[in-house]
């Protein structure tokens, strides 16, 4: 009797605990899905006032209560695209380097440690250093090219987007060059190709996925990153005129201003870019993602 | 067709540039180490992290307030994210195949996608309006949604590496399921676990942007987990853009003590998981 007892709530404990574990999952969902709907309840003001004229207008205007997202957007693809151009060379080096010729090993190590610690580094630190080192150089630079000396500005942004998005890029890559098969290799090198001609002929060909994988992920982090950008940019709210002008992203004119913000169309409309900000980085992480998992099948 | 001399040389330089350039690259993290370093070391001491700030211009001071904030917050993450994120871990090593399973993953990697701003606003809207005030709570909200992915993955993978005769064992011995995963199958990953748990850390030890308009910040010491509070980031970028030459020192000063701890939690974490 008490044995079958015992018997009885030990099946229920394997039920309880199954339902547990799928209710930890729903609610997964339910958060992420919750966070969207916030979102999109929190900017229903600006999307009924602004609709989608929003992303084309280039006034942002607290005391006329006018808000437009273009110059934010703006400033955002472009820090974005130039951060990616600039850590691209030192990706594409590191990748060959670290998944090629130096795959074992104390050398190796370091390198990989110091190529891929500074993604460990927080923004904020990031940005403080921009500041006081990397703003200086930049006005001196400026100085020399005859442009108005701000220091701060999207180019100043994007050169520390690239330091802190450059570990990604490299680190995917270099895994998808590590799976590349030692038969192919030898193949190449059977027919006589130089380490080289394997390298450009036969793995970056077939690393390519990860490589792109890495590069659109990287781009992912771009777009989103807050502190250092907030920092360095500038804070001007038209659109830049050249990339030596300073400007805002979408994140930097939310960090600044929300919690200033008075007014329910001004707090909505930051909210209104905030759900912006994550659908463009949910794509750009989901096509990502998509890559990578394309390759691992 | 070119010599094969000439080939030979050729393929020899280029992987003398590439490593040239890989060098490189590294040259932007040992700047920021050695100006951290130079500029942070000396105001380090024992006044400096046993005391509150004291008012501008007047000597000494410290930054208890920001050491103790940042603990308290982490710790909220932990107690938030760290049970939810193991049973969703759970679950997507037991039912890997199932379409709930797919969509949840996708879920978690959406999740590690989201702008740490963006989170801060939904902390913001969850916490912070219904309270009408800033508090450690709504910061450490924030913090644990953005550690939560980090927790599910890492467990999922370090369940599904272990084998699965250890999990047949415990149930032909007669292990009821819900035993056998947290008895058997939960220690044996606990090493994984616990590694993916201070990566979470390290990830969100530093962050600033989501605990601007949640934990707000705080110049007084505070344990209220319902009252704002500071943090080292918060302070360093508080401090970072005043016009203060002291307060940049303190900045520095944080950002050495913040920046040697993330880092050694990271590579703490890279020799766990290079281990496996």
């Amino acid at each position: 009797m008490a044995s079958q007892f015992i018997k009885k709530l030990e099946l229920n404990k394997d039920k309880i605990f199954n339902l547990l574990l799928v209710s930890s999952a729903f609610s997964l969902l339910i958060l992420g899905v919750g966070i969207f709907l916030s979102l999109l309840n929190a900017s229903s003001l600006a999307l009924k006032k602004f609709g989608f004229s929003f992303f084309s207008g280039s006034e942002w205007d607290p005391v006329s209560e006018e808000f437009g997202a273009l110059p934010f957007i703006y400033g955002t693809i472009l820090t974005s695209l130039i951060s990616l151009l600039i850590s691209l060379p030192f990706s594409l080096a590191i990748i060959i380097v670290l998944g090629e010729y130096f795959k074992k090993g104390i050398f190796a190590e370091i390198l990989r440690y110091l190529t891929e610690l500074i993604a460990g580094v927080p923004s904020v630190v990031l940005g403080f250093w921009g500041l006081f080192f990397l703003v200086p150089i930049m006005r001196e630079i400026e100085i020399k090219l005859g442009v108005t000396p701000y220091g701060v500005g999207i180019l100043t942004a994007s050169i520390i987007l690239a330091f802190m998005i450059l570990p990604y890029s490299a680190s995917i890559g270099k895994d998808a060059m590590r799976l590349v098969p030692n038969e192919l290799k030898e193949a190449a090198f059977a027919l006589g190709a130089t380490r080289w001609e394997m390298i450009k002929k036969v793995m970056i060909p077939y690393a390519r996925s990860g490589i792109i994988a890495g590069v659109i992920l990287s781009l992912g982090r771009a777009l989103g990153e807050t502190m250092a950008v907030t920092m360095v940019i500038g804070n001007y709210h038209g659109i830049p005129e050249n990339i030596f002008s300073p400007g805002n992203t979408i994140a930097s004119i939310i960090a600044n201003e929300f919690t200033e913000a008075t007014g329910e169309v001004y707090l909505s409309s930051l909210m209104y870019l905030g759900l912006t900000l994550f659908l463009i980085t949910t794509i750009v992480n989901l096509i990502g993602r998509l890559i990578l998992k394309r390759l691992q099948h | 067709m070119q010599s094969y001399t000439f080939r030979i040389a050729k393929s020899k330089i280029i992987s003398v540039i590439l490593t040239l350039v890989t060098l490189v690259s590294t040259i932007p993290f040992l700047l920021v180490l050695y100006f951290i370093v130079k500029n942070g070391i000396s105001v380090i001491n024992w006044e400096f992290i046993t005391h509150l700030p004291t008012p501008v211009g007047e000597p000494g001071g410290g930054i208890l307030n920001a050491l103790v904030g940042t603990v308290i917050l982490i710790f909220i993450a932990l107690i938030l994210s760290v049970p939810f994120g193991v049973l969703v871990g759970i679950f997507l090593a037991e039912k890997s195949g199932s379409k709930i399973s797919f969509f949840v993953r996708m879920m978690s990697e959406i999740l590690q996608g989201v702008p740490s701003i963006v989170v801060g606003i939904i902390a913001y809207l969850w916490v912070v309006k219904p309270m009408g005030h800033f508090s450690a709570l709504s910061g450490g909200v924030a913090l644990g949604i953005m550690m939560l992915p980090v927790i599910i993955k890492s467990t999922e993978e370090i369940l599904k590496l272990i084998p699965v005769e250890i999990k047949e064992a415990s149930l032909a011995l007669g292990v009821p399921y819900y035993k056998t995963i947290l008895r058997v199958m939960l220690p044996a990953g606990l090493s994984g676990i616990l590694s993916g748990i201070l990566a979470g850390i390290a990830r969100i030890a530093g962050e600033t942007a989501p605990l601007l308009f949640t934990a707000f910040g705080n110049p007084f010491l505070n344990f209220n987990i319902l009252k704002p509070i500071s943090a080292m980031s918060l302070l360093i970028f508080n401090y970072a853009i005043s016009p203060y030459e002291d307060w940049w020192a303190k900045a520095w000063g944080a950002s050495c003590i913040l920046v040697f701890f993330v880092l050694t939690l990271n590579v703490i974490t890279r020799i766990i998981s290079s281990r496996k």
